[in-house]
């Protein structure tokens, strides 16, 4: 095992990262500024609300298998992998 | 309509069958497989079956009635509901898992080394898995009386015996299985349907699409976009455009941003929820379940709006300003249970849907015998001065869905099968977190050291059995809370576990004095407002915050109060904080398993 510290360093920033695309879609993008984005279309939806209902929904998947992913590499290189 | 009796009965009797079989064949008998299946479940089960549990009664039949309802307000439900996973994943289940035990309770207990944590978790767990459960033994009698036509209480009771055959027989590792299947039943008997109905509607097979495409359906809004439609007609009605954002009250955005935050708390923060990322062999298998529960769960929640979309679009389409006499042959089957109520206020025979209440409350039936003028159910409300004749109840959305989109018989007949898969699957997983919370974290941890594997077990299952006999009580005999479900359970989950968790791994300065003043402060402020609001005829006298939302300011104070209460109390002792720096990492995951016997 490495430096553990370094490791819990790096496991926050990724956090970080991925809990600010998650605000971003949901809270940002789908209230926030919701009236903002309905002004523009994307095929039949309107952009703010298709975030609301759908469009959040499917970033948070990919969220979590991006986390899933990230922290496999970081658990290999300081070897606290299972 | 002899048909779907036929097909349901084929459906449902064929899915129960199943459900015990594999109750049957995964019996278990030491207390590991029971509380959390061995931690043997690969990832991809565990998703399966964390979707299952995670989604009700209330998701299957009434959510897309409620998005049908609400439009844009339903939202903050949606993603509230769905982004709590994210949390979930990142946040708790990877050092819960390593944490390795059985309960929630048992985290609290031992990271804040202290009994009275323990047995505040304890309590809080049963609170919450209770509240929860009435409603899904409620949800099971309605399905049950609605397509069986049997009486609500026999519904209900059918449902405490066979939820009871397997949570008590096989524990965690028997409802983890049976879950999976359930998973498979609920999301065809919902996807199927919708897409159909898509494929009517807008000719794409994919509902998430056909819900942005263009109208193919011969009629008047032939070539608009479904939700340009909706609001067109939700405009000619008199009502709020079908994707308006904000209003006042509830729907402040204010407010939705609260609710949508507490129900992610919330979600991250319930008991059954989370014990399931115990059942994982590893802590890589632990993030990665939790990716596998949220796509299974999105493919139900983001199916969802499209359907809630298509179900209002045909049904204003199919019966507004149509006259009753050739109302298609679902609205009549569903007026006897009174989901649905046509009023003929200005007597010309035409059912007029318009903004508004039709009458005061749910609707009372006048009996079979006082049929109006041209054969309509009647109720003894008190009629309104809204135009509006139609009464509707969110559930036919999804109830009626594939008859009002004529769908075939065999389709129709899948929908009760898939809301039973629901409502069960739910109430074991809340079973089981209520049995081992008491069987483990109360008799085993704090009243008897010494108790035996075998004792412990038949505890757990005593107190199943004693939870399913009290929840099918509630279900038939509903009190007020139950209809207050998702303020209570949410809110409660938000304001009292979830702040006290995420302290207990990412810090190691909190202390048990914090952690134990911060959840009773959550917990008292919340239930305090809660009851205040909903009971006693207050104010929403915090910012005109209402109930569904207050979570969310609970669970600041929980934060708060917990961290200044630590700073000026006794730190931790070392080998507390030597834990919470080994949780942090995920080798040696197996090893921590500590079991008791």
């Amino acid at each position: 095992m490495k430096d553990l510290n370094l490791y819990w360093k790096k496991n926050l920033k990724i956090m970080a990262v991925l809990l600010s695309i998650w605000f971003f879609v949901s809270y940002f993008c789908g209230i926030i500024i919701v009236d903002v984005l309905n002004k523009i279309m994307i095929g039949g939806f309107p952009l703010g609300f298709w975030f609301a209902q759908q469009g959040s929904m499917f970033v948070f998947v990919a969220l979590i298998f991006v986390y899933c992913n990230l922290m496999e590499k970081l658990d290999k290189e300081f070897d606290v992998d299972e | 309509m002899s048909d779907i009796f036929g097909w349901t009965i084929l459906w449902v009797g064929l899915s129960f069958g199943l459900y015990i079989y594999i109750a049957w064949r995964s019996r278990v008998s030491d207390a590991a497989s029971f509380y959390i299946a061995g931690k043997g479940v690969p990832p991809i089960a565990n998703g399966m079956a964390t979707a299952a549990d995670w989604m009700s009664a209330v998701s299957f039949i009434g959510l897309a009635g409620l998005v049908s309802f609400t439009g844009y307000w339903s939202s903050s439900l949606l993603m509230g509901w769905t982004g709590g996973y994210v949390l979930l994943a990142l946040l708790l289940a990877p050092y819960l898992r390593k944490f390795g035990k059985f309960t929630v309770p048992d985290f609290i207990g031992d990271r804040y080394y202290s009994d009275t944590a323990r047995l505040v978790a304890a309590a809080c767990t049963v609170f919450i898995s209770f509240t929860y459960i009435c409603g899904q033994m409620r949800g099971v009698g309605i399905v049950f009386s609605r397509f069986l036509h049997v009486e609500l209480a026999t519904g209900v009771v059918i449902g405490m015996i066979i939820v009871f055959f397997y949570a008590g027989l096989g524990g965690m590792k028997g409802i983890t299985y049976t879950q999976v299947a359930q998973y498979c039943v609920l999301i065809t008997a919902y996807v199927v349907p919708a897409i159909a109905i898509s494929m009517v509607i807008t000719g794409n097979p994919i509902p998430q699409l056909g819900f942005g495409s263009e109208i193919v359906q011969e009629g008047i809004y032939k070539g608009q976009y479904v939700l340009q439609a909706l609001d067109n007609i939700a405009l000619d009605l008199g009502m709020k455009e079908y994707t308006a954002t904000f209003g006042a009250g509830a729907s402040s955005k204010l407010n939705i941003l609260l609710i949508c935050f507490t129900m992610m708390c919330g979600t991250a923060g319930l008991p059954h929820v989370i014990i399931r990322f115990f059942t994982t062999p590893t802590v890589r298998d632990a993030r990665k379940s939790a990716g596998w529960a949220l796509l299974f769960i999105a493919i139900l929640y983001t199916t969802c709006p499209a359907v809630a979309a298509f179900a209002r679009f045909n049904m204003v389409n199919t019966i507004n300003d149509k006259s009753f006499e050739a109302a298609p042959s679902w609205f009549k089957n569903w007026e006897d249970p009174g989901l649905i109520v046509w009023v003929d206020k200005n007597n010309d025979g035409i059912i007029q849907y318009r903004n508004g209440k039709v009458f005061a409350g749910k609707p009372v039936l006048k009996p079979k015998s006082e049929l109006g003028k041209y054969g309509e159910r009647q109720v003894s409300n008190k009629l309104t001065d809204s135009p509006n004749e139609l009464y509707m109840d969110r559930d036919i959305m999804v109830l009626a869905n594939p008859e009002i989109g004529g769908l075939p018989a065999w389709v129709i007949g899948l929908v009760a099968a898939g809301g039973l898969a629901a409502a069960l699957s739910t109430a074991a997983g809340l079973l089981l977190a209520i049995g081992s919370s008491i069987s483990h974290d109360l008799y085993f941890r704090v009243i008897n050291k010494e108790a035996s594997e075998q004792k412990r077990l038949l505890v757990a299952r005593v107190v199943i059995g004693i939870s399913v006999v009290c929840a099918g009580w509630f279900g038939i005999h509903p009190p007020g809370f139950v209809t207050q479900v998702v303020a209570w359970a949410f809110g409660m989950a938000a304001a009292s576990f979830f702040p006290v968790i995420i302290l207990g791994i990412f810090t190691t300065s909190t202390t048990k004095e914090g952690a134990v003043a911060g959840m009773a402060t959550g917990m008292i402020f919340t239930a305090a407002y809660i009851i205040n609001t909903t009971y006693l005829g207050g104010t929403t006298w915090f910012f005109g915050i209402n109930t569904m939302g207050i979570g969310a300011i609970g669970l600041i104070l929980n934060f708060t109060v917990a961290i200044t209460v630590s700073r000026f109390t006794a730190p931790p002792p070392q080998e507390i904080q030597d834990m919470v720096q080994s949780v942090r990492v995920p080798r040696g995951a197996g090893a921590a398993v500590q079991i008791h016997t």
